[in-house]
């Protein structure tokens, strides 16, 4: 498409300083989700397995720590993230210096991605057949040899789907950060949007959003059908 | 390898168990079991579902702890050892399994280079014997596949590459012919006779199949109730089984009389009838020809007959002796006592049967 084309194109849709907008909000949400989505992984995938591992008749099992960290999961879960957004200002002004912009949103959706991922995680690393467990100990495999041989790579393609859901989670989440002043897709459809009634923004919008979630869900799949040699 | 201050030598029986205890909610699944394992034997051990036989071989690689008695690996006792102190010894034991419990995200290769992963083997020398392993099982040319692509019978061919990777002293088989089909069984049992005969290695067999002990074992044991009802040599267990829990395990396998000829025997008649178990040397000897010398008549076999294990011989027969007279039947049962594993007299049948 030639340049002239697409501004004539663009024209009949919308003003050029418009078009700018949207290109730098889906590039906000685009850092938010996957500095969001990375952090939730290196963190969520660990709590996961002490989950898995520490609970009754696993190879490190240590209830108090199981119980504790149970705890301390469903209760980040319970809280809305419209409240969590605004409760987790202080921790974010702590870690970021702001409680403005697409760095301090990365705080609470991280706060929130984490434990749901960690979660979802944790339902796949389960499903691995305790019989392959006895099978490594039986062996003579340290314990850190099961996590590195068998439980992380036999739950691996269930993590990637279950990671695949949490960014798209995120995704939609991040919109909502929008709202708080976090910028991204979600503060232009509000501003722009909602509250001017420019319904071709808004349409945009949504349309930009269906189109990254569709990457992200055909990537992940895409990932976990590869890995999966079941 | 933990094997400080114990004298090594082929003399150390393999495997003993001292008086091994094991409840599960003060339901004894192991109520004092002794046994040895003897180096280089393959052992059966028999038992209906639920009769103890996996806690058993769970409690010999201590994945499983008994409450009391002593399991001693090579003479190293591993009841007391710490899960760290097991490992080594659990180097020296290879497992196979019913359903294979391959790893679904390892390539055959890899597969089988775990436990040598495992033992520290560098990766150069970790490739050389995998590769050994995969052509003595014979599916070289399946290293880089993923289970998943195999079948049952080639699965556990790789289960036994895995198990024998360490060089280990003891192969533990946990039913790993139930889930496959008479011809693979059959394929599965001779790779396992020839790695004992080769290796030298030492085999418990965990199955509920009597043939599987028939084809393969040296000994059999038979676990009822967490206990060890019956032991010996296959053929005379075959021949002569003294317990119902073995009867009842040999049903197909030990003839049974038919239920019509049942019926005819009563506690008078035309006919003696008895029944003859034989193994070994007494089922070589002209045994007929004995008690037809006694009665001066010939004996009719009603039914049974002879079969073989791994060369021997062993065998039920059902005789009608020809004669009805007490004393030679006494005469019969006294000439053959010492002949035979065991003799009975079932009653007396029509001349007509």
């Amino acid at each position: 498409m030639s340049p002239q084309l697409f501004e004539t194109l663009l024209g009949w849709a919308m003003t050029r300083p418009m078009f700018d907008l949207l290109v730098k909000g889906m590039w906000e949400t685009v850092v938010m989700t996957g500095v969001s989505g990375a952090l939730s992984f290196v963190i969520g995938l660990p709590l996961a397995l002490i989950l898995v591992t520490t609970d009754k008749g696993g190879i490190f099992q240590n209830l108090l720590i199981n119980r504790s960290l149970g705890w301390l999961v469903n209760a980040l879960r319970s809280v809305p993230f419209i409240i969590l957004l605004v409760a987790a200002i202080p921790l974010t002004r702590l870690i970021v210096g702001t409680a403005i912009g697409i760095g301090a949103a990365i705080v609470p959706l991280t706060l929130a991605a984490a434990p749901y991922f960690a979660r979802v995680a944790e339902v796949s690393l389960r499903e691995v057949d305790r019989a392959l467990i006895d099978a490594a100990r039986a062996m003579g495999a340290t314990r850190m040899t099961i996590l590195r041989d068998v439980l992380i790579p036999e739950a691996l393609p269930g993590i990637v789907s279950g990671f695949t859901v949490t960014m798209v989670t995120l995704i939609g989440a991040s919109a909502m950060a929008g709202a708080v002043g976090a910028g991204g897709l979600g503060d232009i459809a509000i501003r722009y949007g909602y509250q001017r009634f420019e319904t071709v923004i808004m349409v945009a919008v949504v349309i930009i959003l269906i189109v990254m979630v569709s990457i992200m869900q055909w990537a992940g799949d895409a990932l976990a059908r590869r890995i999966d040699h079941r | 390898m933990g094997q400080a201050g114990k004298v090594a030598g082929a003399d150390v029986p393999a495997v003993q168990l001292d008086h091994v205890v094991r409840r599960f909610n003060d339901r004894p699944a192991l109520d004092d079991i002794s046994l040895t394992l003897a180096r280089g034997e393959i052992v059966g051990l028999i038992g209906r579902s639920g009769a103890g036989k996996s806690t058993l071989i769970r409690c010999l690689n201590g994945l499983d702890r008994p409450q009391a008695g002593r399991v001693v690996i090579d003479g190293t006792d591993i009841s007391t050892l710490s899960e760290q102190a097991l490992n080594p010894v659990r180097r020296r034991i290879g497992m196979i399994f019913q359903h294979f419990n391959l790893l679904s995200a390892k390539t055959v290769a890899e597969n089988v280079a775990l436990p040598l992963k495992i033992a520290g083997l560098a990766r150069p020398a970790r490739i050389k014997r995998v590769m050994e392993l995969l052509d003595l099982v014979g599916l070289a040319d399946k290293a880089n596949v993923y289970p998943a692509q195999l079948s049952g019978g080639q699965k556990q061919r790789i289960g036994i590459a895995r198990a024998l990777a360490p060089e280990p002293l003891l192969l533990l088989s946990d039913e790993a012919t139930s889930a496959l089909d008479p011809e693979t069984t059959q394929q599965i049992l001779t790779l396992l006779k020839d790695v004992n005969r080769q290796l030298g290695l030492t085999i418990l067999m965990i199955t509920h199949e009597m043939e599987v002990v028939r084809q393969i074992a040296h000994r059999v044991l038979v676990l009822d109730a967490g206990r060890i009802v019956e032991e010996g040599p296959v053929a005379r267990v075959l021949a002569s089984p003294q317990t119902e829990t073995t009867r009842s395990l040999l049903r197909g396998l030990s003839p049974v009389l038919p239920a019509d000829l049942v019926a005819q025997i009563a506690p008078e008649g035309d006919q003696a009838l008895i029944r003859v178990d034989v193994y070994g040397p007494d089922a070589r000897r002209p045994l007929l020809a004995g008690v037809e010398a006694i009665t001066g008549q010939p004996a009719r076999l009603l039914h049974g007959g002879l079969n073989d294990v791994q060369g021997e011989p062993y065998g039920r027969l059902f005789l009608a002796l020809g004669t009805n007279d007490q004393d030679k039947l006494a005469a019969v049962v006294a000439k053959l006592k010492p002949e035979t594993t065991a003799i009975e007299v079932l009653g007396y049948v029509p001349a007509t049967v």
